[in-house]
């Protein structure tokens, strides 16, 4: 058996979403917070489950279409008027709707570039290696495997309790899992 | 039973014509895509394929090293026609890099469950035939190697781009274009790659796909972030495609030149792109679900769901080149009716018939339930749609130059040798990156594949 401190948690594994679902309810009734639920694929209701609700890549998002939106917009304008006005047929410096096209692409480019770099950071990725991987059988996690995992961080964490109540969800079976 | 048309929102049901064959398991439709990367054995298809494509690449390069080498005038270009087979080939590649997004992500917002098995190879797609799409305006810039000048940045020359003109908002819309493409499909990879660094034998495969994968562990708040990212990155990506081909359209539709001066462009050049978008997905899909055994994924649905779009697409096609005919001689434009009788009349008329042939007549076959069906013939109706749109491409930007308000400056381009060249390498390196794709990445997303077995699952219960 591990010693408690090089221990990173107990994982239970199943073989169904919704086994998995309803073990991370109990869990939480149980009162346990420290726990990660690990799926092959997006299973709905899984993050509410575990309590998880704002994923503010949304905002991000908006926010990310904003400053590139309106960035672009600035030196449109700031070059057309300002640093290098040309007289294009007299037409006015600031004739806004030529300036829209580019506009409009770098409100998209902005935006998708922080909903995508904003997931992979709020996600904690890039990321060479995390305990996680050390859990027996967690190869399956990207195959057809569900794992719930309780952390030895958890305050209510207790190696023998804790891996009692993993035994009593209906698990595939119960391992742990070494830092 | 007869062909049910949208499950939108519902679980599948099971039809005729199912979208996934049955009999799977999340365990083995994994292991089914993950091997055709990780220990299947390359199929002579591929073998031939790839070695045919690769000879064209280098064609592509020699052509591309002796243009740099002595300029645009080995083509046939020359006042009047300044542009012609670059810009042909610039529209038509991009316009074939529109369905794989109109796939990914249109018809993800619409919940249309058959674009899962063909989605990822969709987007694939589109990053190579938007690459060969970025090539061609650079190459036929006189001066290649200041393409960067079409990029704002605070030079020594003190000098700004014009803003105003469409040549300018084309680098910002394809620019944008590729990169929103390539993090969108890389995205969807990302789960993906996890499954190959768990199931690869060899410690190579482990570290680059898991170096790939960037240390996803499909954790549930992990999941959550990256469906509202997928769906935000879907959210944008639709209004994105209408805008590229939009723009492209008004590089021709600013200009006074008849038959390119007219509101009904950027429609016009979205139907099509849309048009041969899907003619080519269906070009590559039929041999890739033959070669790599995916009938099973890829289905007589998905064909004939991809064959109902291209009609639409045509339809809306042919009503342009109507709307083209009626404008031109309800203008009362002189030169705009002198530009469709040329067409129909001059000495470029067989592209016009032939244009009218392909994209028009032929396409309507498409009808038939029956036509859908048949796989070979879908193929040949493929091939056919997209060497029309080509040649419509041709059509317009040719023939619109060759004649325009001075008879005495009309003039016929020729391609030469080195056109041919660049197009014909342009196929071959697009094909090349797709056979190294189709080898090295899963061609269709395993996880989003095992949510769709999940609610097969659901659906039957």
């Amino acid at each position: 058996m591990t010693s408690a401190s090089s221990l990173y948690g107990l994982i239970a594994e199943f073989a169904d979403e919704h086994t998995l679902v309803d073990a991370v309810r109990r869990a939480r009734a149980d009162g346990y917070r420290n726990l990660d639920a690990y799926a092959p694929f997006s299973v709905e209701g899984l993050s509410d489950a575990l309590g998880f609700r704002k994923d503010r890549v949304a905002l991000l998002t908006l926010l990310g279409g904003i400053v590139g939106g309106t960035g672009v917009y600035f030196l449109q304008w700031y070059t057309a008027v300002i640093d290098y006005p040309i007289n294009a047929g007299g037409r006015p410096l600031h004739s806004w709707p030529a300036f829209i096209p580019a506009t409009f692409e770098m409100t998209v480019l902005g935006a998708a570039l922080a909903a995508f770099f904003g997931m992979l950071i709020l996600n904690g990725l890039p990321r060479l290696n995390h305990p996680i991987f050390n859990a027996p059988d967690f190869d399956l996690a990207s195959r057809n495997r569900f794992f719930l995992c309780i952390e030895a961080a958890d305050p209510r964490f207790d190696a023998t309790l804790t891996r009692r109540f993993l035994h009593e969800l209906d698990p595939l079976k119960v391992g742990e899992v070494p830092r | 039973m007869s062909l049910v048309a949208t499950n939108s929102g519902k679980p599948l049901r099971e039809s005729a014509l199912p979208v996934l064959k049955g009999g799977y398991s999340y365990a083995s439709i994994s292991d089914k895509i993950s091997d055709i990367v990780l220990t299947r054995p390359t199929h002579w298809g591929w073998v031939v394929g790839f070695t045919l494509c690769s000879v064209l690449t280098l064609l592509l390069v020699g052509a591309m090293s002796y243009l740099f080498y002595k300029g645009v005038g080995i083509w046939g270009v020359n006042v009047p026609i300044a542009w012609a087979f670059a810009l042909t080939n610039f529209v038509w590649w991009v316009g074939i890099g529109h369905a794989g997004t109109f796939i990914s992500a249109f018809l993800l917002l619409l919940r249309q469950k058959w674009r899962t098995s063909i989605n990822r190879f969709a987007e694939a797609m589109t990053i190579f035939a938007v690459a060969m799409a970025g090539l061609m305006p650079i190459l036929h810039l006189g001066r290649p190697w200041f393409f960067y000048w079409l990029i704002p940045y605070p030079d020594i020359m003190n000098v700004w781009p014009q803003w105003r003109s469409p040549l300018v908002w084309d680098i910002f819309a394809i620019g944008t274009y590729i990169i929103v493409s390539i993090l969108f499909w890389y995205m969807g990879l990302i789960p993906d790659l996890a499954t190959l660094r768990d199931r690869a034998s060899s410690r190579a495969k482990q570290i680059v796909y898991g170096l790939g994968a960037l240390g996803w562990r499909g954790e549930a708040r992990q999941w959550r972030r990256f469906d509202t990212a997928y769906l935000l990155m879907a959210g944008l990506a639709t209004p994105l495609v209408i805008s590229v081909h939009s723009v492209v359209s008004l590089d021709f539709s600013i200009g006074n030149t008849p038959g390119w001066h007219s509101t009904i462009f950027p429609p016009y050049f979205v139907a099509g792109a849309l048009f041969s978008g899907f003619a080519m997905a269906l070009t590559i899909s039929i041999p890739l679900r033959a070669i790599f055994g995916l009938k099973d994924f890829i289905t007589l649905r998905h064909l004939d769901n991809i064959g109902k779009i291209m009609l639409v697409c045509g339809l809306i096609v042919a009503y342009s080149y109507l709307m083209e005919i009626f404008m031109a001689f309800y203008s009362g434009d002189e030169f705009d009716q002198y530009m469709i009788l040329n067409r129909m009349r001059g000495p470029y008329a067989p592209i016009y018939w032939i244009v009218i042939l392909f994209n028009v007549v032929l396409p309507q076959s498409l009808w038939f339930k029956r036509i859908r069906l048949s796989v070979g013939t879908l193929f040949v109706l493929s091939i056919v749609v997209n060497i029309g749109m080509w040649l419509e491409r041709f059509m317009i930007i040719v023939t619109s130059l060759h004649r325009d308000f001075l008879p005495s400056s009309w003039d016929m381009f020729y391609p030469t040798f080195w056109d041919w060249a660049i197009l014909i390498g342009s196929l071959g390196a697009f094909g090349w990156l797709f056979l190294m794709f189709v080898r090295f990445l899963p061609a269709i997303s395993i996880s989003e594949m095992r949510k769709l077995v999940l609610e097969k699952k659901e659906g039957e219960a």
